[in-house]
């Protein structure tokens, strides 16, 4: 025969093989029969299997002897995956997997029940491991066997120990449960005397294993999980030394399992999983069903709901029963507390729980959670376990990234290991995000409205009816009118808007939406001051100047302080019906206004045959309010307007006058200010019509004053309108509001002629300017001419 | 990218520290005890604003001429401490908060573990793995 050198691993597994074929307890000689079944359970031809025991020299000796059964198994191995049979590849193959045998269940309880029927429990799980208790010696003595030779002693208790081994069969695999039944055995026998009871256990299962190895390792190198492996190489170089190099753990967690696991599982359930864990040799770590039944029951002893989540300190209290040490049972908690959050959940239950078997069978805890221990997020699955993130390190699990791969076919972890990682920088990045609550707390800070007095940041556009467009447009020239009426009263008007709270917050809204419309660069409060002013300050003039009403009507040329606005066609004679009609238009307590202006020169005829009706209207409202004007004011009608058309060009040559009935008409009403403003709209008429017979130069000034009184005009009738009909509303204000609307409308008009006029006015001028420029050009130029002359 | 990392608890006793193992040391466990007075100072310097206003990142507690030392401290007044080398200038502040922050987390996970008593040295694999992964790792 070839010299074979083996792995102390393939030592172990040939032996132990042998052993399992050895069925007549030669201890060198293999039972063909035996050796058969395991060579047809490792699935490969016919013809390769004869060319094996060629090969291994079995056909010349006619049986397998420990050498050539050693040699075959590796053969089958050499087989198996793939290779050439050689004799040299015997050695020469590196890291050749432990070859395979797969059994069949059903030949597996079969020879369970035929062989070791005490072991049922187990048997039924190990199936594989149907190796009566005297096998178990023989395998001792073998040189191989690290089983310590308590053996003979332990084994009259098989019975006692079955059901106290076999929750430590529910873990994963029977390889797996054979290595940890290695560890655990020689764990057993160190505690001897205190473990009797535990070490029994451990023999006779081990005996168990060591036959059943056969099919045992089938599922055990169906994985061969390098750590377990290891571990157990590892375990099993120790073994030979003394069992008492093992760590202390295993024996203590051998005996802590045994009295945990009574303490824990019923023998019923635990027999059911292990039988279910021989099935489950795919996935070391897969929870077979019944295993997960059994977890499910437990979690149902905590949290009788399922969807909750058993708190951490109950849990503890539960882990803590298996006698685990703390470090290990954090470990386990770290493990599988998926989320993080201090509590689990079904799914982590189970996966802790899992754990915890394994380790108390001797399995070392992971680094990281196996993906079939993964929580799942939608369903309790145990064949869709998804693989997701391994909980490493304090990334926890990013629940964030692992609730969207949580899919029952998530096949390969190492996918998900990539996708984690960056899902773990995502989280980190989230963490961190959340974390910094500085900067959400400032820009929470910035969220908030800087003033709301300013109200910028909701204009409320309240459609003043038409008189909106009016109202920007009075705000247009009722700004520019602020500018150059320093002695502005409007400013000093504000201690008024107290008064008109209603109208204010109306008016602010207006004013707001003004002030975004125009986008002035006033300031807010300006704006705000300046768009309300015209309005309170014409409510406030009306009011203010009803007490001035009985005074006014008399007084002619010195009315109360002026306001900013020269009202220059209040000196109109058809001012005087505007300020009738203004009077009636404006608030109640207005009464001077017409009457204030006597002298008023009579509109031009456009204007005041347009705004004749509303002049009159407004006239008769001013009548009405004020009975003291009417006399005035009747027999200043449209009509009576058109006569005096020369009356207000003689009054436009006297700006003074104008500005002083401006002025005083001002602080009345907006009447006033309506008839101002026709009377600007006839001098411009005038003037246009005439061409330059009026000076220029006044006329500009005049249109000055004028344009800011028409500003003022229009502004404030629109405001007035506005604050008509808000007044109207006031009880204070005795108005009709039908005289309101044709008064608003009558403004309106006046407003829109005005435009036009000035708009005329506009295009002339600039014709006018155009032809100046022309001229300078042409003597720029003759100047030009003649000088290089000069220079010459 | 730290040369030493700790984790003291609110009386001022070590749950954690770890350094890199090449150098000496004692030199950082020194260096980390004599941080907590600077940790202190700034713990007590905000006063009336108490914990809301104060900020959890300490920033740079004090350079020597070898390294520098980072300070953290959490609302129940456990500190982290960060120690890097000097030389590695490429360190942002940024990255200094980044490492506390995961510092912090991985404290929270820690003690969410039922499992860890706080007051216990931190033992959690999954810290050493975090830690370690911040250390320095050309050393």
């Amino acid at each position: 025969m070839e010299s074979l050198t083996l792995t102390d691993v393939e030592q172990k597994y040939y032996s132990d093989l042998f052993v399992y074929c050895d069925t007549d307890n030669t201890k060198k000689v293999a039972s063909n029969g035996r050796v058969l079944d395991l060579f047809r359970a490792a699935q490969l031809p016919n013809e390769v299997v004869l060319q094996i025991t060629e090969l291994c020299g079995a056909t010349r000796l006619g049986h397998f002897g420990r050498s050539q059964f050693y040699i075959a198994l590796k053969l089958i191995a050499v087989a198996q995956s793939g290779l050439p049979l050689r004799v040299e590849s015997l050695n020469s193959v590196k890291d050749l997997p432990l070859p395979r045998f797969v059994v069949a269940k059903n030949e597996q309880e079969a020879r369970h029940t035929a062989l070791y029927p005490d072991l049922e429990n187990q048997g039924s799980y190990q199936g594989v491991i149907p190796r009566p208790p005297g096998r178990g010696q023989i395998k001792k003595v073998s040189a191989h066997e690290v089983i310590q030779p308590c053996l003979p002693t332990v084994e009259p208790q098989p019975d006692t120990t079955s059901p106290v081994v076999s929750p430590h069969q529910s873990p994963p695999t029977s390889p797996h449960a054979w290595r940890k039944h290695k560890r655990q055995a020689s764990g057993g026998n160190l505690e001897r005397p205190p473990v009797v009871v535990a070490g029994a256990v451990w023999t006779p299962f081990r005996e168990a294993q060591s036959g059943p190895v056969v099919t045992g390792d089938g599922m055990w190198s169906a994985h061969s999980p390098p750590p377990v492996q290891e571990s157990w190489v590892s375990l099993k170089d120790t073994h030979p030394p003394s069992s008492s190099t093992l760590p202390p753990m295993h024996p203590s967690s051998v005996q802590v399992e045994n009295s945990s696991i009574r303490t824990l599982a019923s023998a019923t359930t635990a027999n059911e999983i292990q039988r279910q864990s021989s099935s489950g040799y795919d996935d070391p770590w897969k929870i077979t069903d019944e295993q997960r039944q059994y977890y499910i029951n437990q979690f149902k002893t905590i949290q009788p709901d399922l969807n909750g989540f058993i708190p951490g300190s109950a849990a503890k209290e539960f882990f803590t029963k298996s006698k685990l040490p703390i470090l290990e049972l954090s470990h386990i908690w770290e493990l599988s507390d998926f989320d993080k959050d201090g509590a689990l959940t079904l799914d982590e239950f189970c996966a802790a729980f899992h754990l915890v078997v394994a380790r108390k069978n001797g399995y070392d805890l992971p680094e990281k959670l196996p993906e079939s221990l993964m929580p799942k997020l939608i369903d309790l699955d145990d064949s869709a376990e998804v693989p997701d993130q391994a909980t490493d390190v304090g990334y926890s699990g990013s629940p964030v990234e692992v609730t969207p791969n949580k899919s029952p076919s998530m096949p390969s972890l190492n996918q998900t290991w990539p996708d984690l990682n960056q899902g773990n920088e995502q989280w980190e990045t989230f963490s961190e995000r959340s974390s910094s609550s500085q900067t959400l707390t400032q820009f929470d800070s910035n969220i908030a409205p800087a003033d709301p007095d300013t109200a910028i940041v909701h204009p409320v556009p309240i459609r003043m009816t038409p008189s909106k467009i009016h109202m920007q447009e009075m705000e247009l020239k009722r700004t520019g009118s602020d500018h150059t009426h320093p002695t502005s009263p409007l400013m000093v008007k504000p201690p008024e808007l107290s008064e008109e709270t209603k109208l204010a917050t109306s008016m602010k809204f207006l004013n707001c939406y003004l002030f975004m419309w125009t986008c002035d660069g006033y300031s807010s409060s300006d704006s705000y001051t300046s768009d309300q002013d015209p309005i309170t300050s014409i409510v406030a003039r009306q009011r203010s100047h009803s007490g001035t009403s009985p005074e006014g009507l008399k007084v002619v040329a010195a009315p109360p302080p002026p306001p900013p606005r020269p009202h220059a066609s209040h000196s109109r004679s058809s001012s005087l019906d505007m300020n009738r009609t203004f009077a009636a238009v404006s608030t109640g307590p207005q009464q001077a206004g017409g009457v204030a202006y006597p002298p008023a020169v009579p509109p031009r005829p456009l204007p005041t045959q347009t705004s004749g009706p509303h002049s009159g209207h407004r006239s008769d409202e001013g009548l009405a309010a004020h009975s003291t004007t009417s006399p005035q004011q009747i027999p200043e009608q449209p009509n009576f307007a058109d006569f005096s058309q020369f009356q207000a060009f003689a009054a436009s040559d006297q700006p003074g006058d104008d500005g002083e009935k401006h002025a005083e008409s001002l602080p009345v009403r907006p009447g006033p200010l309506r008839t101002m403003k026709s009377e600007s709209q006839e001098e411009r008429a005038n003037a246009t019509a005439k061409g330059p017979i009026m000076a220029p130069p006044p006329k500009p000034v005049r249109r000055r004053l004028k344009s800011e009184d028409e500003l003022q005009d229009e502004t404030l009738p629109p405001k007035s309108n506005v604050i008509a009909t808000v007044l109207a509303t006031q009880p204070s204000i005795p108005r009709s509001v039908g005289k309101d609307k044709k008064a608003i409308q009558a403004s309106i008009r006046r407003n829109k002629e005005t435009n036009t006029v000035l708009a005329r006015l506009n295009s002339e001028l600039q014709q006018q300017l155009k032809d100046l420029l022309e001229e300078r050009i042409s003597l720029e130029v003759q100047l030009e001419q003649l000088r290089p002359f000069s220079h010459l | 990218m730290a040369v030493c990392i700790a984790v003291i608890a609110k009386e001022n006793y070590p749950l954690y520290i770890r350094s890199v193992p090449t150098q000496n040391e004692l030199k950082f466990h020194y260096t980390v005890h004599t941080s907590l007075d600077v940790v202190e100072e700034k713990i007590s310097a905000v006063g009336k604003a108490m914990a809301d206003q104060r900020e959890l990142y300490l920033g740079l507690l004090y350079p020597t001429e070898d390294y520098k030392v980072y300070g953290y401290v959490t609302n129940s007044k456990v500190k982290f401490v960060i120690v890097v080398d000097s030389s590695n200038t490429s360190l942002r502040d940024n990255e200094i908060r980044s490492m506390f922050r995961k510092l912090h987390n991985s404290f929270t996970d820690v003690m969410c573990n039922p499992f860890y008593n706080p007051g216990d040295t931190i033992q959690s694999k999954a810290f050493d793995g975090m830690v370690s992964a911040m250390m320095v790792q050309a050393s």
